[in-house]
């Protein structure tokens, strides 16, 4: 534990120096301003779009984060050859792979925070500024706490992508990876239709084929609850339970593939 | 020369060079100005469907830009000077901005009273504004804004008094429904639509939460004192008629010292008369121009 705790803070302490963090102020930068914009364009939807914007916000960010620095997580090690140094000291490979990934969360989990608190702040400015009849006349409160739903969801989203761009950064180079981790994503939200397969095809075999990919393809449009959230509608409890526990279940099949192929990888 | 001095030489190369671009730009477009209603007009994906798939989980922002590209069209369209007002684009965008966010209520109650807005004002489309609602139904079925405002467009620019009741009727079964519903879904049936009717129902909707929904019954009680203020007139134009080779005109009523000056409507816009036949109307250039297509008589 000791060995990936070691590993996971020190992902985390290199991102801060490749000033990662930095997206953190364009994020602000982008709620800011548009706040301000959209006052003047929205026909008084400004709290509604803010909140949609964050939400946006935080996936793309997180998503090239997951993605730029998911890719890099091995293969920048092997490219500098900073790996047999590493995999000389007591670190087995299963844990450099936990380790790794452990960091990337960390760091993600960072700045999902920082956003969430940017977006709040921003929420408050504006519940604040509005007047009473406004606020009444909204579909959610502005500071509405069902957002960390939407929030959460989008946070294990993240980490799916991260456990998909370190996979691929175990056995392929980091442009590879890259195109194959946004390919899944993008897919990942069209593969509900796969599972309606039989209402458009009648071979059997075909929809079999299709159901398979359904299960093998990462559901992300499962994750997506921010127009519901937004709009102050319910969700459920047992879904929110439900699509997690997929997600951390996902994750742990991605990242025992990942030690499997990592552990059998020669370095030589 | 120092590290301090070529920073400062570099940055103000850029600055100069950025401005220089600007300055290109700025004359490029005095020069040859671009059709910014051909930019407007375009739309690359048509397919509410399409769409949905195109943003994967960014529906909801696609929505809000929809949203915002369908009021700059409606405002830029309405307010524009130069060129004839089409709303061509506006059910497509609303469309769009419903299919990717279902829940947009404002998007269908503000598109629904955008599209039935009689020409000029609006594209006059009472039949799409129905049409947007009844979307909004499906998304929402409990949801009893929806069908008050369909029974508002049958009331206001349809005269659809059987029509508009049967809507507030339905309006004042949904859970939540105020209790003035069902009073108004009566007097539209006993009452066929009259001035009073109407002054009730926009009195209603005054007390909205939404200031959009108060200044649009604001706007139309403003048009009902109108109507009120004109079948006056009429009257007192009728009673006196200018002697025989003359014209109506205010000023033969000003001489004949029945009227003081020229009467105008809320806004300040004075009322039409119209020399051959005496009729009197709201000006084209009055705010509550255009009236609804066919007003409301009065009790």
């Amino acid at each position: 534990m000791r060995a990936i705790s070691a590993v996971a803070v020190n992902v985390f302490k290199e991102s801060v120096r490749d000033r990662v963090p930095y997206n953190l102020a364009l994020f602000a930068v982008v709620l800011i301003g548009a706040s301000y914009l959209l006052g003047q364009l929205t026909a008084g939807q400004d709290v509604k779009i803010i909140k949609d914007l964050g939400l946006a916000a935080t996936t793309v960010f997180g998503l090239f984060i997951a993605i730029f620095i998911g890719i890099g997580l091995v293969s920048k090690e092997v490219e500098r050859r900073s790996i047999y140094a590493l995999l000389a000291k007591p670190i087995s490979r299963p844990q450099f792979i936990l380790g790794k990934y452990a960091g990337l969360v960390l760091t993600l989990a960072a700045n999902v925070g920082v956003m969430t608190l940017a977006l709040y702040a921003v929420l408050a400015y504006l519940t604040f500024a509005a007047p009473p009849q406004l606020r009444e006349a909204w579909d959610a409160p502005g500071l509405d706490p069902r957002l960390l739903q939407a929030l959460g969801l989008i946070f294990v989203q993240l980490m799916i992508i991260t456990a998909i761009a370190l996979f691929f950064s175990t056995f392929s180079s980091p442009m590879l990876a890259a195109a194959l981790t946004f390919g899944l994503f993008v897919v990942g939200h069209f593969n509900a239709d796969l599972k309606n397969f039989d209402r458009v095809m009648q071979s059997k075999p075909a929809i079999w084929l299709a159901r398979g990919v359904y299960h093998v393809v990462p559901d992300f449009s499962a994750f997506d609850i921010k127009t519901e959230v937004v709009h102050g509608l319910p969700v459920g409890a047992a879904y929110l339970a439900a699509t997690i526990g997929y997600g951390l279940a996902y994750i742990a099949g991605l990242l025992v593939l990942s030690v499997l192929i990592f552990s059998r990888r020669d370095f030589k | 020369m120092t590290a301090d001095r070529r920073l400062a030489g570099g940055a103000a190369l850029a600055v100069a060079a950025f401005a220089a671009a600007i300055g290109l730009q700025m004359a490029r477009d005095a020069a040859y100005p671009r059709d910014e209603s051909a930019d407007r007009a375009l739309m690359y994906v048509q397919s509410p469907a399409a769409l949905g798939r195109i943003v994967l989980s960014f529906d909801a922002l696609a929505a809000d830009v929809y949203w915002i590209r369908a009021l700059q069209h409606y405002g830029g369209d309405r307010l524009s000077q130069t060129k004839q007002r089409k709303y061509g684009q506006l059910y497509p965008l609303l469309d769009l901005t419903t299919a990717l966010d279902p829940y947009f209520t404002i998007a269908y109650r503000f598109g629904a009273i955008f599209l039935s807005e009689a020409y000029p004002g609006g594209p006059g489309r009472p039949d799409q504004a129905i049409t947007l609602l009844r979307k909004g139904i499906e998304a929402q079925p409990a949801k009893w804004q929806y069908y008050h405002d369909i029974a508002f467009v049958h009331y206001w620019q349809l005269q659809d008094t059987e029509g508009a009741a049967r809507w507030f009727r339905m309006a004042a079964a949904q859970p939540g429904a105020p209790n003035w519903l069902e009073p108004v879904a009566a007097s539209m049936l006993i009452r066929g639509g009259d001035r009073a009717s109407a002054r009730f129902l926009l009195q209603q909707i005054l007390q909205s939460e939404e200031q959009w929904l108060r200044e649009a019954a604001t706007r139309g009680l403003r048009q009902l004192d109108a109507l009120d203020a004109i079948d006056q007139l009429r009257v007192i134009v009728q009673r006196f008629p200018p002697p025989a080779g003359e014209r109506y005109s205010w000023q033969w009523l000003n001489r004949r010292g029945v009227l003081r000056g020229i009467p105008t409507d809320d806004t300040g816009m004075p009322f039409e008369l119209d020399p051959v036949s005496g009729d009197v109307t709201v000006s084209p250039r009055s705010e509550l121009s255009p009236m609804p297509a066919r007003s409301p008589a009065p009790k």
